[in-house]
């Protein structure tokens, strides 16, 4: 156990040093077009912390980056790769709408909001489960099909929003919006900035999935499929069971985004919706190196970025939300590039010898 | 080394002398300066056509009334409302909000700002703070839709629309009426390129689909499908065929091929709210700019002067006449749609 925590606690250190020199290298890019770094970090330390709201506003960006970035955590715990969490979180956000329309006569706050969470999540999973079946009945690539189930829930979701519960007072793309009782009460502390408790579950959910990875049966075959197919199979496991469970649990997850989105934001679905939380969770649960406690500081990075690109447009002259996305790309690049590390031991190896 | 201190010392005094001097003087002209907040939708002010159209405005206002402008691009849907509490915070005189994105968005910060000045273009805010500009796309699609089918001898014509929503559905179903109030035997053949964000930014799609509908026998097609649009244009000079663009004068993109822009004049719109408010005149509520104040309108200039004839403009002054004085009812998709 102990020789596990020291293992993750480096990949932890690897992975914030890779961040940091991708940060850097952004701010020597800011230096260049003629801004000066110290104020970029000051717009993004502002627009971040700054007031309440903006904290809430951070937070409400980094809330779905934790679903998402789990929803490719986890298969990726099991040898796949899930592309599919855009689709996943959209049709999980149709269905959140949906709960809306079904159970227009709830008058429970709680069993209201319970009933759009497990719609959502059941709606999610099953989208992800569609690849987990293919792969393990046909063996069709996981890569290929989530990405196409993207097309298919984008279109999917855009049918049923313009023809089954489209709001007929509205000229924009959306459902009906959903009745009082579903919505999530944001905390007064962050001046209207939509999130309130919801944060608290979504950390909760993380320590759980870490629990259960370690400490379930399901946790170990997970991982032993993912580690070693054919051994794990030889010793009995059926890696058929576990891709099926690992992408239904994956798109339940990514599903949850409609909560996140639909009970506490816009409490509607609007086609569109999406900051491509999807696309950016690959890159959370790659700078989490898929631990899934990572994921937490690794979406809250993502949700600051997120949330000063705007700032960077509104208080520089020089620089736009562009350089948000470039410095990004910087954290990616610095993360993945493993290969500094083992090319600095070897130098420092070969100045002792 | 001492006479070096005492220099530099000097020139920091110096220094700090002409800054404050300059801050003073900066700060004199902020003051009577209007300073105008400009929030732009995730396209950004590069997108050729409706927010590229609002970022001229501002910037006409910027060099004619001399008014001092910010633009910001929000990266999200869902920043448009720490962008514009940004600006009310930053004590902006009047904040325009391109798009009806925002329309959540400012009506949220109307309520939190009541003393704050909004424009908000293509939606209705229905806030007492809060001046809303609405185009009557319809009736623009009206008038282009006739010059299609004067164009047409077959009586086949085309309609390509980007993203399937009911602003699009708007354009067609105007479209649509105004060829066949001028041909009632015209045939429309209609094609959307999608249900995603994407759909504005396809141009191959909205080729294929064009060439498609020039094999069938159309021989003019409106496209109302932002960047998308620059594939029907191609295929319009690959079959010696006529298109027709959208939002901005695209007439200058393929001339000859071109035979007019159907023109949802956002600029106009967002360069007089500016000047009004800086006059004093600035009214808040609904404004609609239809064929009557030309906020929509198709586009006449040297590049079309060839394809529209004398007698299309004739037809075509005569309906928009018609639609000023009530006696043609252009359908609205927003109503017809609401009714079902």
């Amino acid at each position: 156990m102990k020789s596990v925590m020291n293992a993750s606690l480096k990949s932890f250190l690897k992975s914030a040093a890779g961040a940091l020199l991708g940060f850097f290298i952004g701010l020597i890019i800011c230096k260049l077009a003629g801004e000066s770094p110290i104020k970029v970090l000051k717009v993004l330390y502002q627009s971040s912390f700054g007031t309440g709201y903006d904290f809430g506003m951070t937070l409400f960006y980094t809330a779905p980056l934790i679903l998402t970035g789990l929803a490719v955590a986890i298969p990726f715990k099991a040898g796949l790769f899930n592309i599919g969490a855009e689709g996943q979180l959209t049709i999980g956000a149709l269905a959140a709408a949906w709960a809306g329309v079904l159970g227009a006569h709830l008058q429970s706050p709680a069993i209201a909001i319970g009933f759009a969470f497990i719609l959502s999540f059941l709606a999610g999973g099953v989208w992800g489960a569609i690849p987990g079946y293919l792969k393990a009945k046909r063996g069709s690539h996981e890569v290929i099909t989530t990405i196409m189930l993207n097309f298919i829930a984008a279109g999917a979701t855009a049918y049923f929003t313009l023809y089954s519960i489209k709001d007929p007072d509205s000229s924009q793309a959306e459902t009906i919006p959903i009745p009082p009782v579903f919505h999530l009460k944001p905390f007064q502390i962050f001046n209207g900035a939509p999130m309130g408790e919801l944060i608290l579950v979504l950390i909760g959910i993380v320590l759980l999935l870490h629990f259960i990875l370690w400490n379930s049966v399901w946790g170990y075959e997970l991982k032993a499929i993912g580690e070693n197919e054919r051994a794990a199979e030889t010793y009995g496991i059926s890696k058929q069971k576990v891709w099926l469970s690992s992408m239904f649990v994956a798109g339940g997850i990514a599903g949850l985004v409609g909560v996140v989105e639909v009970l506490g934001n816009a409490h509607r679905f609007k086609i569109g919706f999406s900051a491509d939380y999807g696309f950016v969770g690959i890159a959370v649960a790659l700078v989490a190196r898929g631990n899934i406690l990572g994921i937490l500081p690794s979406a809250f990075l993502f949700g600051i970025l997120q949330k000063g690109a705007g700032s960077l447009d509104l208080e520089t002259d020089k620089v736009t939300r562009d350089l948000s996305y470039i410095i990004q790309g910087l954290i990616i690049l610095g993360v993945a590039s493993e290969g500094i590390w083992d090319s600095l031991k070897l130098i420092r190896r070969k100045k002792n010898a | 080394m001492k006479s070096n201190s005492i220099s530099s010392l000097r020139f920091g005094t110096v220094g700090f002398a002409s800054v404050l001097i300059l801050s003073v003087l900066a700060s004199v002209p902020a003051f009577a300066e209007l300073k105008i907040g400009l929030v732009l939708e995730r396209s950004g002010k590069d997108d050729k056509s409706f927010n590229a159209s609002a970022y001229q405005g501002v910037k006409r206002a910027e060099k004619e009334l001399g008014v001092t402008t910010k633009t910001v691009e929000a990266p999200d849907n869902s920043a448009y409302e720490s962008l514009q509490r940004a600006f009310a915070e930053k004590k902006f005189d009047l904040i325009i909000a391109v798009g009806f994105h925002q329309l959540e968005a400012v009506k949220k910060n109307a309520a939190r700002f009541p003393d704050q000045k909004f424009l908000l273009v293509d939606e209705d805010a229905k806030a007492p703070n809060v001046r809303s500009v609405m185009f009557e796309e319809h009736e623009g699609s009206y008038l282009v839709g006739a010059l299609a089918a004067l164009h047409a001898k077959g009586g086949k014509i085309g309609f390509i629309g980007g993203m399937d929503v009911p602003l699009i559905r708007r354009f067609e179903m105007g479209y649509v009426a105004g060829a066949k109030k001028i041909n009632p035997k015209a045939e429309v053949f209609s094609n959307y390129l999608g249900v995603t964000g994407e759909a504005w930014n396809n141009p191959p799609k909205a080729k294929e689909l064009a060439l498609d509908q020039y094999t069938r026998g159309a021989e003019v097609i409106f496209v109302a499908a932002g960047n998308s649009g620059l594939g029907v244009f191609d295929a319009a000079a690959e079959k010696q065929k006529l298109a027709i663009g959208v939002d901005s004068n695209q007439n200058w993109i393929k001339p000859g091929f071109i035979l007019s822009s159907m023109l949802k004049r956002v600029d106009e719109s967002v360069f007089d709210s500016i000047k009004m408010f800086k006059d004093g005149k600035f009214t808040t509520g609904l404004i609609r700019y239809g064929v009557k104040s030309k906020g929509v309108d198709y586009a006449l200039d040297e590049n079309n002067a060839k394809l529209v004839t004398a007698a299309d403009k004739k037809t075509l002054e005569e309906l928009r006449a018609d639609i000023i004085k009530g006696k043609i009812k252009v359908p609205d998709y927003y109503l017809v749609q609401k009714r079902k």
